[in-house]
């Protein structure tokens, strides 16, 4: 699952709206990553900021 | 909040708040919820909104949420050719840059005085059903996890779509159907106050850059690139920086605030309704794919979507078949310039930087009164020939 860097991210959605598995939620302040990610990369490649890495536990 | 209402709409946009107006207008029981404490804030948005959008979408204009009037538009090439729509020639199409967390509080005000129940702080967490019928939805408000029955929601959770994808609503979109966004609010900067800029090719690969002015020295300055094109998170914010440091009118800019965002830039979607479920605006992905307009879209579609909740309400009718009455009211004013600007689009994102110079050199020349793909059509037949051929699957 990715990373989220919480100094990066600007809790703008993009990544949860482009997620394919719908496997992240995006409460106020924070993502929340399910098991139903894939590890796709793709989240992490189109964030406008920077601010998710892929492959975490 | 009450324990039951007919219809939730989940989302205080523009989209949302239109939708529970109408519903409420037409006597359906109301409730709208928003998941972030301030309806309007933090704003993503290039806050552009042309004034023949504004007409159709009945929106009724609150001096409050302009910030500044524009004289028209210009679309500027990679060579620096310049392409201006100015409003003597294209009156509608040319509009405001508003004050969005304002414009959205204006509409939430109009859904609550209809008798909607608005509730801040509180998100939608999943669909409740029995029997295989939605019967309500789990939200936590302020905190408090609880169950509000209802008979029909509205999903106008914008870009980020769960409901409908709780629903089963096929909203997914392909990577070339996504822009990836950002956009700075800068000041001391030397800007156009009355038009609007967007500037095509390589410096925004699949996107673009706007500057969409809000006072003399202050604008949003903004970039998306397509999805498909970027290799990199942070990507956008790097073309945007690289950008902004090379041009010399903004060498002495300073930021006031920095957002980011999703835009869906697809064909319409086959369907944006389920039994009980209806979306509307970005949630239904419903932006402009040519200029990532979605504000009047999503006004449009709350009010068709809310004034059929109502009347289903009072037939007793919340079945798929009966909501293809709001898919024939949004889709007769959107669908086709949608699909049309989706083909436009998928064009766009492959010229080179050459054929900008050409094509935005050729709609100076020739211009056109009324700007549409079939007039570009036509310039292109009569003044590079050459190029047709690139654009024929357009025709």
């Amino acid at each position: 699952m990715p990373v989220e860097n919480v100094n990066k991210c600007l809790h703008c959605g993009l990544c949860v709206g482009s997620c394919p598995q719908n496997a992240i939620f995006l409460n106020e302040v924070r993502l929340d990553f399910n098991d139903d990610c894939i590890e796709c990369g793709l989240c992490s490649r189109i964030c406008p900021v920077g601010a998710l890495t892929p492959g975490g536990k | 909040m009450d324990k039951e209402y007919d219809v939730i709409v989940v989302g205080a946009g523009p989209g949302g708040s239109t939708a529970a107006r109408y519903a409420a207008m037409g006597g359906a029981k109301t409730l709208l919820i928003e998941k972030r404490q301030e309806i309007g804030t933090h704003v993503r948005c290039g806050e552009g909104l042309a004034r023949g959008l504004l007409d159709q979408a009945k929106i009724p204009i609150d001096r409050t949420w302009i910030a500044a009037e524009m004289d028209g538009a210009r679309v500027i090439s990679p060579g620096g050719f310049t392409f201006e729509v100015d409003e003597a020639k294209a009156g509608n199409e040319v509009g405001y840059v508003i004050e969005r967390d304002l414009f959205d509080r204006a509409l939430a005000k109009l859904a609550g005085e209809a008798g909607a129940h608005i509730y801040i702080k509180t998100a939608a967490r999943s669909i409740i059903k029995e029997n295989g019928k939605i019967v309500g939805l789990k939200i936590i408000s302020q905190g408090e996890p609880m169950e509000v029955r209802c008979k029909i929601i509205i999903g106008a959770d914008g870009y980020e779509s769960q409901v409908g994808r709780w629903a089963g609503i096929d909203t997914n979109l392909a990577e070339s159907d996504i822009m990836t966004c950002v956009q700075y609010r800068l000041t001391n900067i030397e800007v156009d106050p009355k038009y609007t800029e967007f500037y095509a090719g390589s410096s925004a690969p699949g996107g673009y850059i706007w500057i969409f002015p809000k006072s003399a020295n202050t604008a949003n300055v903004g970039l998306g690139l397509g999805a498909h094109i970027v290799k990199e998170g942070g990507d956008p914010k790097r073309y945007l920086d690289a950008w902004i440091a090379k041009n010399p009118k903004m060498k002495n800019a300073q930021q006031l605030d920095m957002i980011a965002g999703g835009c869906s830039i697809n064909a319409p979607l086959d369907s944006v309704v389920c039994d009980q479920v209806m979306l509307v605006g970005d949630a239904a992905r419903m932006i402009d794919p040519m200029t990532g307009g979605g504000i009047a879209h999503a006004c449009l579609s709350g009010m068709e979507a809310g004034k059929v909740a109502a009347e289903a309400i009072k037939l007793g009718d919340y079945s798929k078949e009966f909501f293809q009455k709001y898919e024939k009211a949004w889709r007769s004013e959107l669908e086709e310039k949608l699909f049309r600007n989706w083909m436009a689009k998928e064009k766009a994102m492959t010229l080179s930087d050459e054929t900008f110079d050409t094509l935005i050199s050729l709609l100076d020349k020739v211009g056109m009164d009324n700007i549409s793909v079939i007039n570009i059509l036509k310039a292109l037949h009569e003044h590079h020939p050459e190029l047709l051929k690139e654009f024929e699957d357009l025709l």
